[in-house]
């Protein structure tokens, strides 16, 4: 009987004890027995996570989840431990193995069914350290056969034909974005990661960097083959420190090995890739800001054009696109347009509901069917509000509509955004006043500066949304808020600015009654 | 503060001296010494031949960047979406009535970590803590070494 | 030379390709308000006070660096423009503290002079009073955050044209000031030539002479614009 023990050592489970249970389960590992850190398992909420897989040698090997492990009692660990060596013990093949603290979880539930794992693929099933199971995986074949084949426009062709649109929120055709950079005169150009996850309430790309950063490499080699470009650049925030350290361990890796830096593969192709770890500023992860950023410099957006297509780090045409969106590529290219299909989104669901975590579905699920099917609803004797998308960019989608499904231009038509994935359900006990204003105060303090709209004007709707929550503003403050919101919006020099109000003016659409049940009781009749 | 920083050479050399690896030769400049200290600020801005107001103007943007020296232990309450719908609003008020910085606690704030399934949590001396109570917290403060 | 036709507020307009809408709207005698652009300095696009509308664009485009385009239908003063630069001004005016009566510009001041064209007579949204300071550290001139709005032309001026980088913007959002050094006194950066371009670009009595009281104080942007000029074409008017 052989065991593979995957434990989740990705931020969510390492801070419940997912390291060390690795430790503790590594005095396990023996001939028959594989003990391995591994990324994200799916439901955050339930960690530490190990994942035990059995294969008697005849059939398939069979998958077990267990959550809720011990992680801090040694003497809980060690039962553990011997529990797992008996079981690899076992000549035959046992009932399901039962840990003695801990609990099963069933992996047909609708949580794991329902996904399509194409980013996430060997997430959560791979040594993210390791670039041997990288490899043994598959991990860099697309890259291979890319560089075999030297054809950078069939893989343009290829990637736009798929419809695939830029994951990070605002859903760019990334065929097209290619294509311009691609077509940009000059030797020297650019590939950026834009890994600057800053939407509060979303972690679907420090998922990935952390459980499968050789994908994201691939990926990257990938649009840089495709562009021409021989220079990229990572832009991660610094509040990640575990992906920061499994990337820069992932590069120096690929470096070694050839997959990255000079003839890699054998070919004529050169790309090396440089880290640069943020500071703390979400407009950062605007793409003009981030080439500021990259240079050196405070991150101030600028008016485009010029695009980053034309003009982008240090003056060279530039590709950006983040995290998921590479990732995407070598799925697509092993899958070809057709399997690949609608194409995946990944998402980060959080705030009052039953099971959270990551979650990878097919482009186009319901929003119920990952809010309350997958994530199970709202906690007891509670319902749903509003399930947030798209961060401080974004809005709330009430309750009522939850059976739109997750597409660009759906979530648009309600008000809100696609986002990055960072979805936050909120119950009735919500005051949606309160979450605009929340979001406003987000942006009053990430604002860079530098136009007045943004500067000034997310201060004064803090302000104001301030006034309505300690219930002295009138009718009169409502309707300035709703018209500096649309001033802000229609004025400011960046997306930061130009989305700011849109919590506000998404509540203002959705559950005006929250807004009018704030006015003072001396101002409405 | 030092006044010579031979630490930061390998990072000064990494980046060329170049104008474009500031953040990077600054994030490491806080790394090594606790925070950027006046005559650390000097000693980059010389070293990659930049203008004070640069660097000065560079560093204060970013809000992860420091100019004075750190408190023993650090507590920063996240305030993200999923946290703030679970209560940090509370934690922050109950921590900013304590007197945390006698016992050398920093308190301060941070905007997602990224586990939002442990929410309210804090980030205690780079460690998170999930599910946090105001009790629950302040008695973890409580064993923190003074 | 190729030129350029339009059409700006129902005046045809013809320019050379390559210039501006604000460029274009100045050849045609139509003023569009500004403030953070000086000619002379690089633009920043960060005031928002010359947006217009552009016929198939749905966004609103800054006058200050869009360039012109064959056949282009622009508006520069609809009334929707005309809300959104009172709206500016408002902002600009409640996030300082602005007290034109003993301000050194008054009656010279670029922001005033927006009000009165924008007709901004008082302000809907409510005056913030931050806590500003003033730095007289240096031997001649002074600055008072107070009047500061902001427009960065002395960063610019200082590091385009003078070229020693005295200023530099400091902090962000709402709390970003203009910093000179390592956000010292004035008087204490050795970089500074005292060649008072700073002050001579300020559009407001931010920066100032030492010396001029209220009313005294008379900047000439268009010194600035001869000297570029002098220095690009080697061209002198004495």
């Amino acid at each position: 009987m052989s065991l593979c023990l995957r434990v989740c050592t990705a931020a969510s489970c390492r801070s419940r004890g997912g390291e060390d249970l690795r430790q503790a389960l590594a005095a396990v590992a023996g001939s028959s027995t594989v003990v391995k850190g591994v990324g994200c398992l799916g439901p955050c909420s339930e960690g530490p996570l190990l994942e035990l897989e059995t294969a008697s040698g005849v059939g398939h090997p069979e998958r077990q989840l267990f959550g809720n492990l011990p992680a801090s009692d040694p003497a809980a660990l060690a039962a553990l431990a011997r529990s797992l060596r008996a079981c690899a013990e076992n000549p035959k093949a046992p009932a399901p193995w039962q840990p003695p603290a801990g609990q099963a979880l069933d992996l047909n539930h609708p949580f794991f069914r329902l996904q399509r794992r194409l980013v996430l693929k060997h997430c959560g099933r791979i040594d993210p350290e390791s670039i041997t199971e990288a490899l043994a995986a598959g991990i860099y074949q697309q890259l291979q056969r890319v560089l075999e084949a030297n054809d950078p426009a069939a893989v343009i062709e290829l990637v736009r034909r798929s419809g695939l649109r830029g994951r990070g929120g605002a859903g760019y055709p990334t065929g097209l974005k290619w294509a311009t950079v691609a077509k940009m005169p000059g030797h020297e150009k650019v590939v950026v990661c834009n890994a600057d996850e800053g939407d509060p309430g979303a972690f679907m790309d420090r998922t990935v960097l952390e459980g499968d950063p050789h994908t994201l490499l691939e990926g990257m080699a990938i649009a840089a083959h495709a562009v021409g470009a021989s220079r990229g650049f990572i832009y991660v925030r610094a509040e990640y420190p575990l992906a920061i350290a499994r990337l820069r361990q992932a590069i120096h890796q690929a470096e070694q090995q050839g997959w990255l830096g000079t003839a890699i593969a054998g070919s004529r192709f050169n790309f090396e890739i440089a880290l640069r770890v943020g500071a703390g500023a979400y407009v950062c992860g605007e793409e003009t800001a981030l080439i500021q950023s990259i240079e050196g410099k405070r991150g101030m957006p600028r008016p485009r054009p010029p695009y980053p297509a034309e003009q982008g780090v240090f003056g060279l045409p530039t590709l950006i696109n983040n995290v998921e969106t590479f990732a995407n590529v070598p799925a697509l290219l092993r899958l070809g347009v057709e399997a690949y299909g609608g194409g995946t989104k990944v998402f980060s669901l959080t705030g009052d509901v039953l099971r959270t975590g990551v979650i990878e579905v097919p482009m186009g699920t319901n929003l119920r069917t990952i809010v309350e099917t997958m994530g199970g609803g709202a906690p007891q004797g509670r319902t749903i509000k509003a399930v947030q998308t798209g961060g401080p960019s974004g809005g709330c989608v009430p309750a009522q509509q939850l059976d739109t499904p997750v597409t660009y231009e759906s979530l648009q038509a309600l008000g809100t955004i696609m986002g990055s994935g960072g979805m936050v359900v909120m119950d009735d006990t919500t005051n949606m006043v309160d979450i605009a204003r929340f979001f406003m105060a987000f942006s009053r303090e990430e604002s860079c500066g530098k136009c007045v709209p943004c500067r000034a004007g997310t201060v004064q709707l803090d302000n104001l949304l301030c006034r309505i929550l300690e219930r002295r503003a009138n009718p009169a403050d409502l309707e300035q808020l709703e018209s500096l919101c649309v001033m802000v919006m229609d004025t400011s020099l960046c997306g930061l600015g130009q989305s700011a109000p849109k919590p506000v003016l998404s509540t203002l659409r959705h559950f005006r009654g929250d807004y009018l049940a704030m006015l003072s009781p001396e101002a409405t009749p | 503060m030092p006044e010579s920083f031979p630490d930061l050479e390998p990072v000064l050399q990494r980046h060329g001296r170049q104008a474009d690896g500031l953040i990077e030769v600054l994030n490491h400049g806080q790394e090594l010494y606790g925070y950027l200290g006046e005559p650390l600020l000097r000693h980059i801005a010389r070293e990659l031949r930049l203008p004070f107001s640069r660097v000065q103007g560079t560093a204060s943007f970013y809000h992860l960047f420091r100019f004075t020296p750190p408190l023993r232990h650090s507590c920063l309450v996240c305030t993200g979406t999923a946290c703030h719908v679970k209560g940090a609003g509370a934690l922050l008020a109950v921590l900013a009535g304590e007197p945390l910085a006698e016992r050398g606690i920093e308190l301060g704030s941070v905007r997602c970590v990224g586990t939002c399934s442990g929410a309210p949590l804090v980030v205690v001396d780079g460690a998170v803590w999930n599910l946090q109570t105001s009790t629950a917290l302040l008695a973890g403060l409580r064993r923190l070494e003074p | 030379m190729s030129v350029c036709t339009l059409r700006i507020d129902e005046r045809d307009v013809a320019i050379e390709a390559g210039s501006t809408l604000l460029q274009a709207a100045r050849e045609a005698g139509i003023a569009i308000p500004t403030l953070c652009v000086l000619e002379g300095l690089s633009p920043v696009a960060a005031c928002r006070l010359c947006l217009v509308e552009v016929s198939g664009s749905e966004k609103l485009l800054p006058a200050c660096i869009t360039p012109v385009q064959e056949g282009m239908q622009v508006h520069t003063a609809t009334p929707r423009l005309q809300e959104i630069r009172r709206t500016v001004i408002e902002l600009l005016f409640t996030e300082g503290n602005h007290v034109c009566a003993i301000c050194v510009a008054n009656g010279h001041c670029e922001l005033q002079d927006l009000a009165v064209e924008v007709g901004m007579d008082h302000s809907r949204l409510p005056y913030r009073f931050p806590d500003r300071h003033v730095d007289l550290s240096h031997p001649l001139f002074g600055l008072d955050h107070n009047r500061c709005v902001l427009c960065t032309r002395c960063v610019r001026v200082c590091d385009e044209v003078e070229g020693a980088h005295v200023w530099d913007v400091g902090w962000r959002g709402e709390h970003c000031r203009i910093i000179a050094g390592l956000d010292e006194p004035w008087g204490a950066v050795d970089a500074c030539t005292h060649c008072g371009k700073c002050v001579e670009v300020c559009p407001t009595g931010a920066l100032f002479h030492k010396g001029d009281t209220s009313e005294e104080k008379h900047s000439d942007p268009g010194r600035l614009q001869a000297l570029v000029h002098a220095r690009h074409h080697r061209q002198w008017t004495p």
